[in-house]
This record gives C-alpha cells, sequence and structure tokens, in this order.
C-alpha cells in the first residue's frame, strides 16, 4: 500500500514538472514532437494524462497526439517494464536466428516490440549489436546477457524473473 | 489569371498557374481516377491511384497534387500508368473485407467502382489481412475498419469540416487503423455523431446504425400504432436515391411512400419546425426584453449540441432551451395527440425519418423522455428509408401525389427552410418581426442569411430594434462565430447553428455522393435551391400562420413558453468532458 502510495504522489509529481515544462509550447502546434519527447524524458512514457496535457497546451486534439505517438516507435504509452529485454538484431545475430529469438519473445509475452506486459513486468526492444556476437544470437535482460541462444530456451530464461 | 499550357495526352490544354494536373485533365475532359481525393477536403496525394507520366520525371506521379507547369507534358494512360495504378487497386483489395454483396456501399462504392473501371479481375498479391475493428457502441456511427482503405477522407472531415478531430490513423504501416485514442468506440470520446465522416468514405468503412430492423417489427406489429415524421430536407434528397437530379423535390411522393410502407399516419416535422419558431422566436424575444442571456443560439441541431457541450459549456446558457422539432413533435404525439385521438401512448411506436444520424442520439437522450415514454422511438435516416422503399419494392418515381395527414402534416414555408443553413433564422425573424411590429412583413425574403457562405452576419432592423444575427453552418465554422463572441470582437443577439456543412440537406445521413460528383456540383446547394422553391410554393409562409399550430395552443398549449410548453417542449443541456474519462 504504502509503495502505491508513493508512486502515485511521484506520477503526480512528474505531471506537475511536465506542466511547467510545457508552459514553453502554449499554442505551438508545430512542437508537437519535441513536448512529446521532453515529457517523455521525465516521466518516462507518455500515459493519457500526459497526451490530454500536451493536446490541451499545443491546441491540437488528443487524438493527433496519440497518432503520432503510436507512429513513432521511441515514444512509449506505458512504462517500461522491470525487465527490459533487448533483442539484438546486429548482423552475427540475425545471420544466427536472432528473428526467431525475437518471435519466441513476443508469444511468450504476449506483446510487440515496444511494448511492455500488462503486468509490467517485461517490456521488449530489438536493437543493434550489443558486442557479444560470439555468443550470437544473444539478448540483454536489464544488463544481463544471455547468448548462445534458441528458442526453446526463452521459457526457461523468463521463468528466472517470474 | 495567369495561365500556363501543357500537354496532356497529346492533346494542348490551358490550365490556371496554381491547377493541379488532375483538375487541368478534368477540365479538358481526360479521366484521371482517384480514391483518396476529395476535393477541398482532402488533397493530400496519399493513395497514388491518379499516377501520371511526366516527361523528364523519373518516377511516377500524383496528379491530384502535382501543380501545372508550363511546357509540361503528362501521360495518363501509358502502359506503366495502368499496370501502377491496378497493382495499387490490387494491394488495396488484398488487404480488404471484399464482400460486395452484403456491404452497405454495394454499388455506390468508390472501390468497387475503380476495380470495374481499371478492369481488375484477380488479385494477384494475396496476403495476410490486417486486424480490423467493428466498433458500433455509438448510437450514431458504425465503424468497420475491416473495409478502410486508409484514405484519410474521413480524417481530414472530422478535423478540418468539423474540428472535432476524434479519429485519425493510429500505429504505423501495416497496422495503421482509423480509429479514436486507444482504439476506443466512438462512443467513449468527444465525437458529435454529425456523420460527417460517412459522407466522405468512399466505402463501406463507415455506416450510419442501422435501425430499420425496428421499424419493420413495428410495422408488422397490429398492436402498434405506428406515426410517422418526416424532416424538411428529406422532401428534396430522397428523390436522388431513386435517379432523381440533385434537389428533385418530392414532398408529395413521400407521403404516398410512407403510407405503402404501412404507417399509420404520415405526419411532417415541418409543423414541429413552425412550432419550434413559436417557441424560440418567443423566448428571443423575452430574452431581448427582459435582460436574458444573449446571444441566443438555435438549438436543432443535436450535433452542435453535442459540440457546444464538450467544446464549448460556457456557452450552455446561450442554447435556446427549445427542443429540436423532431423531439418537439415526439414529445407531442404521446399526449395531445395521444389524448385527442383516443389512443393509449403505449400503443404509439413514432419514427422520424431524418437526414441526421446525430438524432439517432438526440431521441435516445434521457431528456427525451418528457410524454412519459421515449418520445421518439427511432430515427432512420434518409438512407435507410430508402433502403427500406427498395427493400419493399417500392419505386418513388411511381407513386401518385399524396398529402400529409392533418392536423401534424400542416405546415408553413417557414418549417420547410429549417432544412437549409440560415432557414431557422429566417423562419425566426418573419415571425418575430410581425409580433414586434405588428404589421405585415412585407418582404418575407431575407437572403443575407441565405447560401454557402461558412459564416453570415447580417443586422435586420424590426422596426428601430437593430438585431445582429450570425448564421454558421459546420462546426469549424461554428467555432469561428463563437470565437468571435468570446474575444468581444462581435455583438450578436442571435446565432444560428447547424452541425453540418449547408445545414440538414447536407446532413450526414442524407444521399452519398461519390468524390466525382462532389467535384462536379455542390449537392447541399442543389438541395438548398430546392428548400427555398418548396418555400416559395407554399400558401403559408409564415410560422404563426399554421393554423394546425394555432389550434394546438388554443387546445392544448395555452400560451408559447406556457407551462406545458416548458414541460413538453424545452430542455435542458450537461456540461460533458472534452477527453475520454482517464483511469
Ligand atoms: S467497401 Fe466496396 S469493395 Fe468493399 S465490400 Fe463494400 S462494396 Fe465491396
Ligand atoms: S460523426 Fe462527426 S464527430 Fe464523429 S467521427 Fe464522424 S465526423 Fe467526427
Ligand atoms: S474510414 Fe473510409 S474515409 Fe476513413 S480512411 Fe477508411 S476508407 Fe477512408
Ligand atoms: S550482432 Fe548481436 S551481439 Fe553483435
Ligand atoms: S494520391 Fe491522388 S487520388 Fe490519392
Amino acid at each position: 500500500m504504502a509503495v502505491a502510495l508513493n508512486q502515485q504522489q511521484e506520477f503526480t509529481a512528474k505531471l506537475k514538472q511536465i506542466e511547467e515544462m510545457l508552459k514553453k509550447y502554449k499554442g505551438q502546434k508545430g512542437a508537437l514532437l519535441q513536448a512529446l519527447q521532453e515529457a517523455q524524458n521525465i516521466m518516462g512514457y507518455l500515459p493519457i494524462e500526459v497526451q490530454e496535457m500536451v493536446a490541451e497546451t499545443l491546441d491540437i486534439t488528443l487524438s493527433e497526439v496519440y497518432s503520432t505517438i503510436t507512429f513513432y516507435s521511441f515514444f512509449s504509452l506505458k512504462p517500461k517494464g522491470k525487465y527490459q529485454i533487448r533483442t539484438c538484431l546486429g548482423t552475427a545475430c540475425y545471420v544466427r536466428g536472432a528473428e526467431k529469438i525475437l518471435d519466441r519473445l513476443k508469444t511468450e509475452l504476449g506483446i510487440e516490440v515496444g511494448d511492455t506486459t500488462d503486468d509490467g513486468k517485461f517490456s521488449l526492444n530489438a536493437c543493434r549489436c550489443i558486442g557479444a556476437c560470439g555468443l550470437a544470437p544473444a539478448i540483454i535482460i536489464n544488463d544481463e546477457v544471455y547468448g548462445r541462444l534458441t528458442p526453446d530456451k526463452i521459457p526457461d530464461i523468463l521463468k528466472k524473473f517470474e | 489569371m495567369d495561365m500556363v499550357t501543357l500537354t496532356i495526352d497529346g492533346i494542348k490544354v490551358q490550365a490556371p498557374k496554381d491547377a493541379t494536373v488532375l483538375e487541368a485533365a478534368r477540365k479538358a475532359g481526360i479521366k484521371i481516377p482517384t480514391l483518396c481525393f476529395l476535393k477541398g477536403v482532402n488533397e493530400i496525394g496519399a493513395c497514388r491511384m491518379c499516377v501520371v507520366e511526366v516527361k523528364g520525371a523519373k518516377s511516377l506521379q500524383t496528379a491530384c497534387v502535382l501543380p501545372v507547369s508550363d511546357g509540361m507534358e503528362v501521360i495518363t494512360n501509358s502502359a506503366a500508368v495502368r499496370e501502377s495504378r491496378k497493382v495499387t487497386l490490387e494491394l488495396l483489395l488484398s488487404d480488404h473485407n471484399l464482400e460486395c454483396p452484403t456491404c452497405i456501399r454495394n454499388l455506390n462504392c468508390e472501390l468497387q467502382k475503380l476495380s470495374e473501371e481499371l478492369g481488375v479481375q484477380a488479385i494477384r498479391y494475396p496476403g495476410e489481412k490486417s486486424k480490423a475493428q467493428y466498433d458500433d457502441f455509438s448510437p450514431s456511427i458504425v465503424r468497420d475498419t475491416s473495409k478502410c482503405i486508409l484514405c484519410r477522407r474521413c480524417v481530414s472531415t472530422c478535423h478540418k469540416v468539423q474540428s472535432v478531430g476524434v479519429i485519425s490513423p493510429n500505429y504505423r504501416g501495416f497496422n495503421t487503423v482509423i480509429a479514436p485514442v486507444y482504439d476506443m468506440s466512438l462512443s467513449e470520446v468527444s465525437c458529435v455523431n454529425c456523420g460527417q465522416c460517412i459522407m466522405a468514405c468512399p466505402v463501406g468503412a463507415l455506416k450510419e446504425k442501422d435501425d430499420t430492423d425496428k421499424v419493420w417489427k413495428a410495422l408488422a406489429d397490429p398492436e402498434k400504432y405506428v406515426i410517422v415524421q418526416t424532416a424538411p430536407a428529406i422532401r428534396v434528397s430522397l428523390g436522388e436515391e431513386f435517379g432523381g437530379e440533385l434537389g428533385t423535390i418530392v414532398t408529395k411522393k413521400l407521403p404516398a411512400a410512407l403510407r405503402r410502407l404501412g404507417f399509420d399516419k404520415v405526419f411532417d416535422t415541418d409543423f414541429s419546425a413552425d412550432l419550434t419558431i413559436l417557441e424560440e422566436g418567443s423566448e428571443f424575444l423575452d430574452r431581448l426584453q427582459n435582460g436574458g442571456k444573449l446571444p441566443l443560439i438555435t438549438s436543432c441541431s443535436p450535433g452542435w449540441i453535442k459540440f457546444c457541450e464538450h467544446y464549448y459549456p460556457e456557452f450552455l446558457d446561450n442554447l435556446s432551451t427549445c427542443k429540436s422539432p423532431q423531439q418537439m413533435f415526439g414529445a407531442l404525439v404521446k399526449t395531445y395527440y395521444a389524448e385527442k385521438m383516443g389512443i393509449d401512448p403505449s400503443k404509439i411506436f413514432s419514427v422520424s425519418i431524418m437526414p441526421c444520424t446525430a438524432k439517432k442520439y438526440e431521441c435516445k437522450r434521457p431528456e427525451m423522455f418528457s410524454s412519459g415514454y421515449q418520445d421518439v422511438d427511432v430515427a432512420l435516416t434518409t438512407r435507410e428509408l430508402s433502403r427500406m422503399l427498395k427493400e419493399a419494392g417500392i419505386n418513388l418515381n411511381n407513386l401518385p401525389d399524396e398529402e400529409f395527414d392533418e392536423p401534424l402534416g400542416i405546415s408553413t414555408g417557414a418549417g420547410a427552410i429549417f432544412g437549409a443553413t440560415g432557414g431557422v433564422m429566417e423562419a425566426a425573424l418573419r415571425t418575430v418581426y410581425e409580433i414586434v411590429t405588428k404589421k405585415e412583413l412585407k418582404n418575407i425574403d431575407f437572403t443575407e442569411v441565405r447560401g454557402v457562405e461558412g459564416v453570415k452576419e447580417a443586422t435586420i432592423d424590426i422596426d428601430g430594434i437593430k438585431v445582429n444575427v450570425a448564421v454558421a453552418h459546420g462546426l469549424s465554422n461554428a467555432r469561428v462565430v463563437l470565437d468571435r463572441v468570446k474575444n468581444g470582437e462581435a455583438n450578436y443577439h442571435f446565432i444560428e447553428i447547424m452541425a453540418c456543412p449547408g445545414g440538414c440537406v447536407g446532413g450526414g445521413g442524407q444521399p452519398i455522393l461519390n468524390a466525382d460528383e462532389r467535384w462536379e456540383a455542390d449537392y447541399r446547394e442543389e438541395r438548398a435551391k430546392a428548400i427555398y422553391e418548396v418555400d416559395r410554393n407554399m400558401p403559408l409562409r409564415k410560422s404563426h400562420e399554421n393554423p394546425a399550430v394555432k389550434s394546438l395552443y388554443k387546445e392544448f398549449l395555452g400560451e408559447p413558453l406556457g407551462e406545458k410548453s416548458h414541460k413538453l417542449l424545452h430542455t435542458h443541456y450537461t456540461k460533458r468532458e472534452l477527453y475520454p474519462a482517464t483511469k
């Protein structure tokens, strides 16, 4: 309970911070990308509360804001998961079947690239070479590298984080 | 104007400097197919259906956004052009829920038509289908993205024409879908149910919520006394569904058609439009003379009302408390008329034929149960009526002329012009003038409030009282007028606002014209002309002269703004959130 309360307070504080930040963009319809980027830097993602603030301040529709966020992969609608999985799609990993690894991750987690599981535990991303080509195909979960993967090894790895 | 000369398919063509190749070709009688292009609304060059070859250019160019230039050489039908268009179309079809025979737009679909015109007989690119959304939670609008070709005509209409902006392309690439935020239903966001997006859609991806089943059922039920009212704008549009020219007048065919469908009484919303004028005119005078809230703003258009509730709640007290003619009619049918005829109101099934999708929403509002029942049970659009008639094998053209039933079918020309932008204002001025001056109004045509201009302003002299009026149609124009009031730039006394461009003649429930037809003629203007012709030919043209309205006051209501009126004919409004509820 105490934790949830703290989270709520932190969220509100960040919203306030974003509100302040947005002031300089008042009425500037063209500043949408910058405004969203800065807001995401503060909050870590772009919840609907933030989207509404941006729409209100820039004087554009919420629909336009949402449309833009979902078009660009560097914006995120959900907070980053507790465990961030990055799948290497660098050349070495790619030729050794990184795509199959990624597909398996997607089905195991039930999410697409750039998304976070509903319980907030995992988020899934793709990335370029992570300097572990000798271990290709490889993924990183938070800071730890998992290499020489096959799709069938994925469930066991994920289990460690349950 | 500066002209340039170019060659299109070997023909020398002159065109204004700022024309597009598409425009120049059209003028020269050369057809270039289009799909995403909707003149004046959506000119974004997205679909690549209009590609042409331009000498000197490396790739094919999109004619709809390509400016002409002097000496330009264009080829519109080379093998490369035809193949490119075909490929584009086949790719669209490969991710399309092809079910033409059961589709709402069968035989009136731009995709289907193009496929025929371009000679597509097979789809060479069978592919995966994207995930579709079917949203029928709104009382007015159904979205079926399995038919959507992502042309964005609805998006431009909703954002630019209506300045509502609740649908956009979400996500990217193969996952792109036209939807409200978070893929919510239109019923969860601040959509105003105007249906203008339907009018813009080339395919069956947007349609009205079909309520014909309920009406068929009531008509077949011997226990039910089924009454119908038809809005002013239907008489100048329904004919188009039966091959008539734009704005064909079918006033006298309507009663015959509706009787043949089995309605027990066929009445006219023009009657309650006249009644609205008496109530609203009195309200206006009351506010003017007793320091009430001004400007008074009309309240006939439920799309406008919802827009005001979401976007301009500070103007709610300016709204006339008068219900719309549809709802005044509904409230009276199950009270006054039921009493008069000795019919049990619980047996009455009240149907309206409306040019409007927002009317479906309006008749379900909780304020609209003042007879003790839902005052109007079902609101059908012009298109739904047309479908019912066709299903019943009734051809409008083969019907005799008939009259509406009495007394709620008696009306004046003032009631008829409610169907065009400026009409409510004009009708009100005709009556207000005579009430105030007690003199006969000689020239009853207030032409300064007619016409297709987005915002019209005039000052009317009523025996020394100068009344400043404004008329706006299309919600982006409503914003212009309201912002003027807000910023103190205008001092209006009376404002008419209609959600749809052109007013009801351009309503979201009217026959749908394809992009080419919309380019060739302004359908709203043509239908409005017909409305004014209807008015001109009426023996009575002022609402307060309507004998049926007079007896209604004598027998039942008492006087305008009286106690009964207050209970049955007036209402109130609710501030609504702009954004969907955040959790
Ligand atoms: S939208 Fe057009 S092409 Fe698609 S199913 Fe309907 S009629 Fe056929
Ligand atoms: S009905 Fe009107 S407000 Fe709603 S989505 Fe369509 S155009 Fe926009
Ligand atoms: S819903 Fe209709 S108008 Fe809107 S993008 Fe899809 S096809 Fe075009
Ligand atoms: S390519 Fe994957 S670690 Fe280098
Ligand atoms: S790109 Fe020209 S009509 Fe779509």
